[in-house]
């Protein structure tokens, strides 16, 4: 019964990647048809992303739980990575950088892959966040000492904290289902897909009934309007894919769709408003050649941690 | 005065060695090293207005960290890789076994002597007559590493290779961020992210002074950070 449902799911994202993908390179083939060619051309870029995130999330479904912790944990480096080499940090914060990205990360996403809920909880938000300030101060440099070290912790929480919750899911006990099983990798990928599509309609929204900007300085293009269109039609394919995620009824699936949502959008606007400060559009672009890996996890970032608290209350045994 | 005011014939001897004439495992250490390089500075790499290729070349690049020729030298392709030596500086190269090794063995560094140089044996001569008519270099006009990040002024040596060779192809090359990656003063790597540029090629123009070319090559550099 599992199997099938898993079956089901990536048979039907598959079919809909499939379709997508025809409409896309349509589009890109016959630019007569009056719709704006760099839209078609985003589309299309969007599409080859999901691509690969359902090529590794498949690769990581077949070879388990650990390998899928260790994707995760790789995707947090390089998130970190780009967020660090964004913001400005002194030579002061050397030493306390390089225990961030080889001591803190990687024993972080070791307790994750271990199950210990008692101690990753704590572990970045707490001992993380002592380090950072106590390292930066024994360096010596204490030339706006708190902006510099707010700086590394908050990359900390929101690439690497945050973005761990999504493995954590897949360790997550379910009543009446295997530990680890279909179930666990089904949930991780209801959270994908609903992070993806919000994302999307939120773009679709924001450009066809957009009026207001939540934020005009920060971002044009996020709306209310979008905010709302969003968080409701996510809210309502949850509802339609309850069934893919096993502790929700229709009704709570709807609500963690709407919640999802939100998170995400607040996500994108604090990933913004970090860009605009720095004077770039994309992460992407700061340095030339990389895809940008935290334009594509910001929405997950503050996603993830609300959509494993929801199930934990939900499936709590 | 450092180097000879006026050209001095160069004698173009076959390099001391082959390009191929290392041994397996320095190969597989060059390798091994290029790849970590590369992977740690998450270096991408572009050609601006220039394309890899297997002339003769000099690389000239801003200095601001201990990776910075090992990085110009990994993102090399492989071919051209081969034929091209970094220029280094001998105090500190030749300190220590592993230092040495790496410096002459895996790189094929060209040690330069900066604190000891004779009057006969210019490292301008040193550097021409070791490169043959097949072999290119990569050398750091700034002398010595940057402690700022900023571009330094550039040393004349550059001008001196360019008058004596000027057949050669002088590229620009500019290395952004590394010096937060590997700071100096530092030895442990934070793994942010890099980007190398390589500029178009230029060469001594007729009769252009001294200042002017040195200005135009550290202009070539700055060109590229944008």
């Amino acid at each position: 019964m599992n199997d099938i449902r898993t079956i089901a799911l990536i048979a039907g994202v598959l079919l809909l990647l499939t379709v997508a993908t025809a409409v896309g390179q349509f589009l890109a083939r016959h630019p007569d048809r009056g719709l704006d060619p760099a839209a078609v051309n985003a589309f299309n870029l969007r599409l080859r992303g999901w691509w690969i995130i359902c090529t590794v999330l498949a690769a990581a479904f077949w070879l388990g739980t650990t390998t899928t912790v260790v994707l995760c944990g790789l995707v947090s480096f390089w998130a970190l990575r780009e967020f660090i080499t964004l913001t400005p940090t002194r030579k002061g914060d050397h030493r306390a950088l390089f225990w961030v990205f080889f001591l803190f990360t990687p024993l972080h996403y070791v307790l994750v892959a271990y199950d210990r809920y008692d101690l990753f909880s704590v572990f970045l938000p707490l001992y993380g966040t002592l380090f950072v300030l106590a390292r930066v101060a024994m360096a010596g440099d204490y030339k706006r000492f708190l902006e510099r070290t707010a700086k590394i912790q908050a990359g900390l929480v929101v690439c690497v904290y945050c973005l761990s919750f999504a493995a954590a899911l897949l360790h997550v006990k379910i009543r009446g289902q295997e530990p680890g099983s279909g179930a666990n990798f089904r949930l991780l990928f209801f959270l994908i897909l609903l992070v993806q599509f919000a994302d999307c309609m939120q773009y679709v929204w924001s450009r066809m009934a957009g009026r207001r900007p939540v934020a005009p300085e920060v971002s044009s293009t996020r709306t209310w309007e979008g905010l709302l269109g969003s968080a409701t039609s996510t809210a309502l394919l949850a509802a339609v894919l309850w069934w893919a995620a096993p502790p929700f009824e229709p009704w709570q699936a709807a609500l963690v769709g709407f919640v999802v949502a939100v998170m995400g959008f607040a996500g994108g606007m604090t990933m913004s408003a970090i860009k605009r400060d720095r004077g770039v559009k994309d992460y992407g672009t700061l340095v030339v050649g990389h895809g940008g890996v935290l334009d594509r996890v910001d929405s997950m970032c503050f996603a993830a941690p609300v959509f494993y608290h929801l199930t934990v209350l939900v499936a709590g045994q | 005065m450092l180097y000879h005011a006026e050209p001095m014939p160069v004698d173009v001897a076959p390099p001391r060695r082959a390009a191929t004439g290392r041994s397996a495992v320095c190969r597989a250490a060059g390798l091994t090293l290029a790849a970590l390089a590369r992977l740690l500075s998450g270096a991408s790499v572009r050609w601006i207005a220039s394309q890899p290729d297997t002339c003769q070349r000099v690389y000239f690049a801003n200095h601001t960290s201990h990776l910075d020729a090992l990085l110009i030298w990994s993102s090399l392709p492989q071919p051209v890789r081969e034929l091209t030596r970094p220029v280094a500086a001998k105090d500190y190269w030749s300190r220590g076994v592993l230092r040495r090794w790496l410096a002459e063995e895996v790189f094929d560094a060209l040690l330069i002597d900066r604190t000891d140089i004779k009057v006969h044996q210019s490292p301008v001569d040193l550097m021409l007559r070791e490169i043959g008519s097949t072999r290119s270099l990569i050398v750091f006009p700034e002398g010595s590493r940057s402690v700022t990040g900023d571009l330094g002024e550039f040393k004349s040596g550059l001008y001196y290779l360019a008058k004596k060779r000027p057949d050669i192809e002088l590229l620009p090359v500019h290395i952004d961020n590394l010096n937060r990656i590997l700071p100096r003063g530092e030895f442990l790597p934070v793994p942010l992210l890099s980007c190398i540029s390589f500029g178009p090629p230029m060469w001594l123009e007729h009769g252009e002074a001294k200042a002017n070319f040195l200005a135009r090559a550290r202009k070539a550099v700055q060109a590229l950070k944008e």
